[in-house]
């Protein structure tokens, strides 16, 4: 089961090569990894690694200055907490939704299918307009959630929805459904077939969209500067409070908190792989 | 493996210098050898329905009529940055001079870019208090701004460099009211402990405002006749004690074509173009017969007081050791360690 999409492009260069159209041995693999480590290192690892080589640039101690700025600490760690929140209640209500449009014949599931990924598309500066005039001072529906942490959530939790959503519903759909009336026939209950056979089945992509959507909320702007009130130590986010480092150039504080979000989803990152290699084992 | 490894790095060497080698020589824009010629100009946002207004009226005098525009409007900071990195312009405008002073350092503005009369700035504009219709909460003075209940909306000045200007009326406009440096820094740490909403730009803070959040909006008299025109219910006052802002514009030391970027600087002065402001709302830097009156505030100061931009910039807005970088990080809960 491929988890996580970089894996997945990894293992996907064969290491064998079949039928006689390969004369050349080397040169296929050679030619398909190159271009993945170019293609990555152009796109992803060289940006990274500048912005890292950036903020530190001044040595540990003036990185340390930067990152523990009074606003710039409280902005990382409203972030990465709230960052947590959303991760959580995706992986609930995520594989819900997945398990709702797979499984059960819901009126409409059809039109959720389509609705779900629609957070991707619009601009995430629209999505925080939008939330501004629905739960904002002047409330359609009187609900005021805007300039405080729950306005951030909300705004969050629209834009990271997807990712568990799709990364559970195919897993979900190929899982063999004879299992599961085999474990009933022998007088298994819902909740411990759902425990012992759809569950395991599941995790690693539970586990994945998680990681999705923490990551894509350590680095939500566009939805949160306008929702948020952007005060520091009280509602700013780490993401408006870099946007302000640079609007200030101060570049050197801007990459040094950018690193400390990307070190902590890198954490994440390798935290969650580690538990999936360990429970495939387990398997 | 070894024999992949090597050859991707190879290989990503390669695709490195082929991108930035493009990179180079993409900038070179060809000079038109025919009779029209494109200027490329760069300007802060708020002025664009202005100089959309300017251009036209610009294009009908002979020193115009074969000179086309590529525009691109943003906020002031950003415009300014991507023009140091690279962005080909002949023509830049900003809202205030450090945005000019980021191309001068950069070689790409003369250094004696403020040296016309009207040292380098095509319009003004002044720090007013806008409020809800009516003025219910009477606010009018910088004091009324820190009485308890009262919610001001102002941007932050960390992300907008236009809100600096707001920064430095409220604290000109105490000293003015006879107190000293540290009682009006002090003001200034009462003031933002006002302010509910920090947005990133002027115009986001204008949107919050008439979105019905807070009693007062720190805005440019432009910016709040700007609301006004567009049907929105706000009053605004000019403080009796506020700072007279200044709008800078220059050719780029590099631009293909000087002598046309030069032309249109100039046709900014005139009288057409001056009165094209003013209707948008901007004080007119040459005093012509503007189509609307502007209240001159008896205490009317300029950056200069304070040591200009460069020493204010310094002193207040230093990301880590400025008077704003304090206030701000002492905003919220009282300690953090």
């Amino acid at each position: 089961m491929s988890a996580l999409p970089s894996d997945a492009a990894v293992l996907a260069a064969p290491p064998v090569r079949r039928g006689r159209t390969w004369s050349r041995p080397a040169f296929g693999p050679a030619l398909t990894g190159g271009l993945v480590v170019v293609y990555l290192s152009v796109i992803v690892l060289i940006p990274l690694g500048f912005v890292v080589a950036k903020s530190t640039t001044g040595g540990w101690s003036a990185f340390w200055a930067s990152v523990h700025t009074p606003d710039a600490w409280s902005a990382l760690e409203l972030t990465v907490g709230l960052s947590l929140v959303v991760a959580l209640v995706n992986l609930v209500m995520g594989t819900l939704i997945a398990w709702v449009l797979v499984r059960d014949k819901v009126p409409g599931r059809q039109l959720f299918d389509t609705v779900i990924d629609l957070p991707f598309a619009l601009p995430t500066i629209v999505a925080g307009l939008t939330l501004l005039l629905l739960y904002g001072v002047q409330s359609p529906i009187g609900l005021n959630l805007a300039y405080a942490r729950t306005g951030v959530l909300v705004a969050l939790l629209f834009v990271t929805l997807p990712f568990v959503v799709r990364t559970v519903q195919p897993v979900l759909l190929e899982l063999d459904r004879d299992m599961e009336e085999a474990a009933a026939s022998l007088g298994a209950g819902p909740l411990t077939i759902f425990r012992r056979i759809v569950l395991p089945t599941i995790a690693p992509a539970m586990a994945a969209g998680t990681a999705l959507a923490f990551a894509r909320a350590l680095s939500e702007f566009g939805s949160t500067v306008l929702i948020s009130g952007n005060v520091p130590r009280q509602t700013q986010v780490a993401a408006v409070n870099i946007f302000g480092q640079i609007q200030s150039d101060n570049v050197h504080g801007a990459a040094a908190v950018s690193t400390v979000l990307l070190v902590v989803a890198l954490i994440v990152l390798v935290l969650l792989n580690v538990i999936q290699r360990w429970v495939a084992r387990r398997d | 493996m070894r024999k992949t490894v090597l050859s991707a790095a190879a290989l990503g060497g390669a695709a490195v210098l082929a991108l930035t080698g493009c990179g180079g020589s993409s900038n070179g824009k060809p000079s038109s050898g025919g009779a029209k010629v494109n200027l490329a100009l760069v300007a802060y946002s708020t002025p664009q329905a202005a100089y959309e207004k300017i251009i036209a009226a610009f294009q009908k005098t002979p020193a115009g009529k074969n000179v086309t525009f590529s525009q691109s409007y943003g906020a002031s900071g950003d415009q300014s940055r991507a023009v140091a990195a690279g962005q080909p312009a002949d023509v830049v405008a900003f809202s205030l001079a450090p945005d000019m002073k980021r191309l001068v350092d950069a070689n790409l503005v003369a250094s004696n870019w403020d040296s016309n009369q009207y040292k380098g700035n095509v319009t003004n504009s002044v720090v007013v208090i806008a409020t809800r219709k009516g003025n219910p909460k009477h606010l009018l003075d910088w004091p009324d701004l820190v009485k308890p209940g009262v919610q001001v909306i102002t941007p932050n000045p960390f992300t907008s460099g236009g809100a600096r200007w707001n920064v430095m009326a409220a604290y000109g406009g105490t000293i003015a009211e006879g107190k000293t440096p540290a009682q009006a820094e002090a003001y200034l740490g009462q003031l933002f402990h006002h302010v509910p909403v920090q947005d990133d730009s002027a115009r986001a803070s204008l949107q919050t405002f008439v979105g019905g959040k807070g009693d007062a909006l720190l805005s440019y008299e432009n910016d709040a006749i700007f609301a006004q025109q567009n049907g929105q219910a706000i009053d605004y006052t000019v403080p009796a004690n506020t700072i007279l802002i200044q709008n800078p514009v220059a050719v780029t030391s590099n631009s293909k074509h000087p002598v046309q970027a030069a032309a249109f600087v100039k046709f900014l002065y005139t009288d057409t173009a001056q009165k094209i402001f003013s209707d948008n709302g901007y004080r007119p830097v040459v005093t012509a017969d503007a189509t609307r009156t502007f209240p001159q505030p008896t205490g009317l100061f300029t950056i200069d007081k304070f040591g200009g931009w460069s020493t204010v910039s310094t002193k207040f807005f230093d990301p880590a050791s400025g008077v704003l970088a304090k206030i701000e990080q002492g905003l919220g809960v009282s300690t953090s360690k």
